[in-house]
């Protein structure tokens, strides 16, 4: 459809021009809020609701549909001044321009919840519960997680996803709580309460999938946050998406984005535990490997040192022998041979060492240093 | 809290614990193989029950008599 090339031929009917306006209305403009004075509301059985939003120069027709209307009970009074978040739009049926409002805040009312909100701040500041020096340090690797949430909410099955991918080696404990309504305060309390009650968990995780600025107000109420300061083991909030920051946030001794991200900040990653343990099993082996290195090294040492010893030993005794050798030599009664002398022998090797031995024509030997020599006594002349 | 064995956590502290005294061994080998062996057993072992985890959930309530039980949650439905 061309919108700015006039053409007589070819005139638009209302519903095309109509739906024309609408798109380029809703297009530019989108969701936005409005501040300004509320007049003339219409409170239908229908439960819809019709009214104006102006200020001194201009004034916007709004509809509000009963699935908006519901949460709130009564319908302001003209001239209350309000925040309204809505798509401008054009309705066709009556080519009327109008803000298609789904929240609507009282402008005083946000300053007084604001102001309460203030004052739960104060006083738990007051208090110490925002010190630095609370937050204590997350288990490194938990077995059993304390979840308080609800049994129903999709941030419970965000937790129980990701925990089964990233550490199944845990146990999640839920502690069911409503998270949103006049009943959220009270269930909050008796399962923080029951947390503290419960052996054996190592941590404990508070969650809520995200929400309606308003529905996310009991992670304002005070004895919440008290409650929750008081869980005896290190606790993670997790509330609303990242840009919801709430009170139990600064609370706890860890504030995640979301739940999911609880999960992540709470349990170790099975792929990084894997890839320890291959590490491990490395190191394991290069170490054992350089332990039987330095065995077989200190083993070749040892032989070496008994082969030294008994080498000096054996050198030892070698030399005592020649010296013995050299002492026996000097003693033997065939050194004094050298000398001249020479010794007589019957041939039973007797030494003949008397005159009265040599019997005339008795036959001996007569040892010299070189050899033997056969003599015989001469016959008495 | 259920888990009568030492935690993986546990398991991956001790097998570090081995591989740094295996590391400082220096030439013992009888010792330095027992190490080795008790090293690789625990490795396994955390290995498979790494492997062999599932997730358990459980949902606490108290009872009349204030008595906090832990039931089983079906996650899944």
């Amino acid at each position: 459809m061309d919108l700015f090339t006039p053409n007589p031929d070819a005139p638009w009917t209302p519903v095309q021009l109509a739906r024309a306006a609408r798109r380029v209305v809703e297009q530019a403009i989108g969701p936005i809020w409005v501040r300004g004075e509320l007049t003339g509301l219409k409170a239908y059985a229908s439960g819809h609701w019709y009214f104006t939003v102006s200020d001194r120069l201009a004034q916007v027709r709004c509809v509000m549909w009963r699935k908006w209307t519901q949460r709130i009970k009564t319908p302001p009074p003209d001239g209350t001044q309000v925040y309204l978040l809505g798509t401008p739009t054009v309705w066709e049926e009556r080519g009327e321009f109008r803000l298609n409002v789904t929240q609507l805040l009282v402008t005083d009312r946000i300053g007084q919840q604001q102001l309460a909100l203030e004052r739960i701040r104060e006083a738990l500041a007051r208090d110490g519960l925002f010190d630095p020096g609370r937050k204590r340090p997350l288990p490194p690797h938990p077995s059993a997680i304390a979840v308080v949430t609800s049994l129903e909410g999709a941030a419970l099955r965000d937790i129980i996803t990701v925990a089964r991918k990233r550490w199944p080696a845990v146990e999640l404990l839920l502690f069911g709580a409503r998270v949103q309504g006049s009943e959220a305060e009270g269930d909050l309390l008796r399962a923080l309460a029951r947390v503290n009650r419960m052996p054996g968990i190592d941590l404990c995780i508070l969650a809520r999938g995200g929400g309606a600025r308003e529905d996310l107000a009991v992670f304002n109420n005070e004895a919440v946050c008290r409650a929750l300061a008081a869980v005896e083991v290190p606790t993670i909030s997790a509330v609303g998406h990242e840009t919801d920051l709430l009170l139990t946030d600064l609370i706890a001794d860890v504030r995640a984005a979301t739940p999911s991200a609880a999960v992540e900040l709470a349990l170790p990653d099975q792929v990084e535990f894997a890839r320890q343990i291959a590490a491990c099993g490395i190191r394991l082996g290069t170490a054992l490997g350089r332990s039987t290195r330095l065995g077989r090294e200190r083993l070749a040492r040892s032989a070496d040192r008994l082969q030294a010893s008994l080498d000096q030993r054996l050198e030892r005794r070698r030399r005592d022998l020649e010296r013995l050798a050299a002492q026996l030599d000097a003693l033997s009664p065939l050194r004094v041979l050298d000398r001249g002398y020479s010794m007589a022998r019957a041939e039973d090797g007797r030494v003949l060492k008397q005159r009265a031995s040599f019997t005339p024509g008795l036959e001996f030997t007569l040892r010299v240093v070189d050899g033997e020599v056969p003599a015989r006594v001469r016959e008495a002349s | 809290m259920t888990d009568p064995a030492p935690s993986l956590a546990e398991e991956l502290r001790r097998l570090e614990e081995i591989v740094r005294r295996l590391e400082r061994e220096d030439g013992d080998l009888d010792q330095a193989l027992a190490l080795f062996e008790e090293g690789v057993a625990r490795l396994r072992l955390a290995r498979e029950r790494l492997g062999a985890a599932e997730l358990r959930v459980k949902k606490v309530l108290e009872d009349a008599e204030g008595t906090l039980r832990a039931t089983d949650f079906d996650a899944d439905k």
